[in-house]
């Protein structure tokens, strides 16, 4: 052995290591996608909102019947929303494992999963605790700190960097409970302007360089 | 000091080397799951498992999910440090060629 296989075998193993505990395909242009899937949703939610406050302003009083059907519409609208940025989410990703030639479903995908949903479901009850006690103002905030705490449960087991996404998703929902009734304005910050940035950066981080280096082969 | 001393012949294998590099970053990993990360057949995993659990290297748990049975690895402490002065072993001859 020489020099030049001991250092490709000591290549491998870091590569062996790393590839068995993280699961490194999550695409940059997923964060991208989940972002102007929550902008757009954001968009639609605050016409509603808008039109809806325009009644009440026109009727001169609260309509009970208004407020059940808006609170109904954005419900199936943050549920549309989640849909929409999962399938493109998984697609961006999908489609960088299978350039990498990784698979997508493998013991680490399987842990980024689970420990995304640990914090998520509890999230998700929480949240449904809040619309039963009629509380609709700390739903905003409630989706942001668990979705943060989820990303920064999972970091352990994709790209590090997502830490830092989670990290500044819970700090916006901690603000948000002191700016509370202005959750549309963090919700869209946190769920559509960072997960561009976040996935941006992403993108110009770890696939750009990919990119080029495939096609020079 | 003869620096190829402290290779360790067992790791010769590259599918050993393999089985260590991923048992030492997961707790527990089953068989299935290193079969797929390694690409080999059962018959080739696991007479190399074997070794490596003769030499005390790994611990083999067997379990069942449903009615399968589903037997997973972990490594054992003798196994981390052989597994390390190997790794510091192959370090030092890169270095010393420098």
């Amino acid at each position: 052995m020489n020099e030049q296989q001991h250092l490709q075998t000591l290549s491998d193993i870091k590569r062996i290591m790393e590839r068995s505990s993280r699961f490194i395909s999550l695409s940059g242009l997923s964060g991208v996608w989940a972002g102007l899937s929550g902008l757009a949703g954001a968009w639609i939610a605050y016409g509603w909102l808008n039109s809806y406050y325009n009644a009440w302003d026109t009727r001169g009083s609260y309509s009970d019947a208004d407020y059940a059907g808006l609170r109904l519409k954005l419900i199936l609208l943050a549920a549309g929303v989640l849909l929409v940025a999962l399938i493109g989410g998984t697609y961006f990703t999908w489609r960088r494992a299978r350039r990498n030639q990784l698979p997508i479903w493998d013991p680490t995908s399987r842990k980024v999963l689970i420990n995304v949903a640990i914090p998520l479901a509890t999230g998700a009850f929480f949240i449904l605790g809040l619309i039963a006690d009629n509380q609709p103002a700390l739903i905003a905030p409630s989706c942001l700190v668990f979705y943060g705490l989820a990303l920064v449960n999972t970091s352990k087991y994709t790209l590090s960097d997502i830490r830092y996404l989670g990290i500044a998703e819970i700090v916006l929902g901690i603000l948000n409970l002191f700016f509370l009734r202005r959750g549309l304005y963090f919700w869209t910050l946190g769920f559509g302007v960072l997960h561009i940035i976040y996935g941006i950066v992403m993108w110009w981080k770890y696939e750009r360089t990919a990119k080029a280096a495939l096609e020079n082969e | 000091m003869n620096p190829i001393g402290n290779l360790n012949k067992l790791f010769d294998s590259r599918i050993r080397l393999g089985v260590m590099s991923i048992l030492i970053v997961n707790e527990e990993v089953s068989f299935n799951d290193l079969k797929q990360m390694l690409e080999l057949t059962d018959g080739n995993l696991a007479s190399h498992l074997t070794t490596l659990e003769e030499n005390g290297y790994l611990k083999v748990h067997k379990g069942f999910v449903g009615r399968k049975t589903n037997t997973t690895y972990s490594i054992t402490k003798a196994g981390e440090k052989a597994f390390k002065s190997h790794l510091a072993a192959l370090e030092n001859m890169i270095k010393s060629i420098e």
